[in-house]
């Protein structure tokens, strides 16, 4: 699949809460098409201090036309940047990137999203839903704020939500919802992405059910596209790059999760 | 009078490498070639400094590799690659008929595999040259070690410069007291030609986890941020040797190139600013036609080493 660059015209920027905002962007030019679980590299104008560009998976598509959108938590001087952005402006992409979620053998899929790592779990869902799977998703935070638009993903199953404070949905961790009560559980596939310490727990859970697993890492990277090598991941295959090996990756082959 | 413009000549010479234009990319931001192709025609490129090529295979260093600083990057990558056999059956034949120059950075960790890497790579045809790495600051043996003496990187410079009877680069250290005195030692043991600088050592911290951002605690700096460094070493470099100066170190413009270019280096490399735009090397190559034309140069080698200074 080929690679490419374009100037992106913001047409919306919802401001979700203090932390969270979704960039609403135009192409001028037809999109190649873009796969669940794909990225994209964002150039942050207007931040004099930062250079590199940042990462982020694409959340909505909309190929007639020709859109797409990006949920965006800040976390420093480059994501601060991007949430000033404003109708008119421009956003400089490199697109699509990195591998993509890999469609179930089974028919019920179970995908869970920690924080804004429910950002790339909106385009699988629609995929899955598409293919006439079952879906459910279950997303977690730390408090309410940290829910973002769990409406959006009733038209395609059932939504589920923990917080660790209890402010919405059930109290606890992902891994602690009632859905994992039962001794049999009826998902032939679980998506998860989100902080590492829950990945990991979801993939520890998902493996003593019996259940294929494939998570989405968010590990720092430079480039993007393969050639600084910083973005790696330790796999039972040597060293993967989490940018075009990944970010998407089945947890049975992750050497540090097993 | 005609209005037409003439287009000025933008190749250069770096000992028997003919480049098409001035403009290299930096060993370690461009992969192999391959990696950029859906983004620029790469045989529109002066050259291409491969990823670093060792005797064997090596795992690099442990995640997390890099931390952005302001106006640049530290990385700890610590030259993750497949070996040199792996390189000839496999990345070789997808590059080999490239019609820019591709020049493999050599590096290990003892002069004997150096030795067995550049002895390997002088049959490849399409190989004219390698730069020896003797400037990686993100390995525990060999790397950057050779490069801080003046005597060990004149014996590691000797050594292969017997086994290897074409293009030889030697990529140089910035993290040294004197670069200028390197620079003639290894240009004294046969070096054909110098190239600088690698990355300056660096350091990031966490402070919320009190942590280093990256797992070997120290890394290399590279970046818009060290380019004013980089300038100043590359100057007083071409001053002191006879052989063609290779400068980089933050260049991501036009304006960059030409600094270097005026500051005595014959070609250039552009490093991190591949990551940041993978097409930024063909804007750089047709911004520095576009300042000769400007000024009236009718040859880019009519403004190397041209700073005034009076």
């Amino acid at each position: 699949m080929k690679r490419t660059i374009h100037d992106f015209r913001v047409y919306q920027n919802d401001h979700l809460s203090n932390d969270y905002f979704v960039l609403y962007l135009d192409c001028p030019e037809k999109m190649p098409e873009i796969l669940p679980g794909q990225f994209v590299q964002a150039l942050v104008e207007h931040s004099p201090a930062t250079y590199l560009r940042r990462p982020f998976s694409v959340y909505h598509v909309d190929e007639q036309l020709n859109r797409m959108a990006l949920m965006i938590k800040v976390a420093g001087i480059g994501t601060a940047a991007l949430m000033k952005l404003s109708a008119g402006d421009t956003l400089n992409l490199i697109y699509p990137l990195g591998n993509s979620f890999e469609m179930p053998e089974g028919d019920h899929a179970l995908l869970i999203g920690g924080g804004v790592g429910i950002a790339p779990m909106y385009m699988l869902a629609k995929r899955l839903h598409d293919l006439g799977k079952k879906v459910d998703v279950l997303i977690g935070g730390r408090t309410s704020k940290d829910i973002i638009e769990p409406n959006l993903y009733r038209e395609f199953g059932n939504v589920h939500i923990t917080t660790d404070d209890g402010s919405l949905g059930e109290k606890g961790m992902v891994t602690q919802h009632s859905l994992f009560s039962g001794e049999n559980l009826p998902f032939s596939k679980i998506y998860a992405c989100g902080p590492d310490p829950m990945m990991r727990a979801v993939s520890n859970l998902a493996k003593s059910k019996g259940i294929d697993c494939e998570v989405s890492l968010e590990n720092l990277m430079a480039c993007g596209i393969g050639a600084c090598l910083c973005c790696i991941v330790e796999t039972n295959e040597g060293n993967k790059t989490s940018c075009v090996e990944g970010p998407v990756f089945n947890t049975r082959d992750l050497k540090a999760w097993q | 009078m005609s209005d037409s413009i003439i287009k000025p000549d933008l190749s250069v010479k770096v000992h028997n490498l003919n480049l098409k234009n001035p403009v290299m990319t930096a060993s370690g931001t461009f992969g192999y070639g391959p990696e950029f192709e859906d983004f620029m025609d790469v045989n529109l490129l002066g050259g291409i400094l491969t990823k670093a090529c060792t005797s064997k295979n090596r795992d690099g260093n442990r995640y997390p590799r890099m931390a952005e600083t302001p106006m640049g990057m530290l990385n700890s990558v610590g030259l993750q690659n497949k070996g040199v056999d792996y390189f000839i059956q496999n990345i070789y034949p997808k590059i080999k008929d490239y019609t820019t120059e591709v020049i493999v950075n050599v590096s290990d960790s003892t002069v004997e595999g150096y030795m067995e890497v550049a002895e390997k790579l002088l049959p490849l045809e399409k190989i004219s040259g390698i730069e020896l790495n003797i400037s990686c600051p993100n390995v525990k043996e060999g790397g950057m070690a050779f490069g801080t003496s003046c005597p060990m990187a004149a014996s590691v410079t000797k050594a292969v410069r017997e086994v290897y009877s074409k293009t030889l680069i030697v990529k140089l250290s910035p993290n040294v007291t004197n670069i200028a005195e390197i620079a003639r030692a290894v240009e004294d043991e046969g070096a054909d030609s110098v190239s600088l600088i690698n990355t300056l050592l660096g350091m990031a911290i966490d402070i919320e986890k009190r942590k280093p951002m990256l797992s070997t605690i120290t890394g290399g700096l590279s970046g818009p941020a060290v380019k004013p460094v980089a300038l100043r070493m590359v100057w007083p470099v071409a001053n002191a040797v006879k052989i063609p100066v290779i400068g980089m170190g933050g260049i991501s413009n036009a304006s960059d190139a030409i600094e270097f270019l005026l500051a005595g280096a014959t070609a250039i490399q552009v490093g991190t600013a591949n990551f940041i735009d993978p097409a930024v090397c063909v804007k750089i190559i047709d911004g520095i036609e576009d300042y000769l034309i400007r000024h009236k140069f009718s040859s880019v080698n009519d403004i190397i080493g041209k700073l005034n200074i009076q």
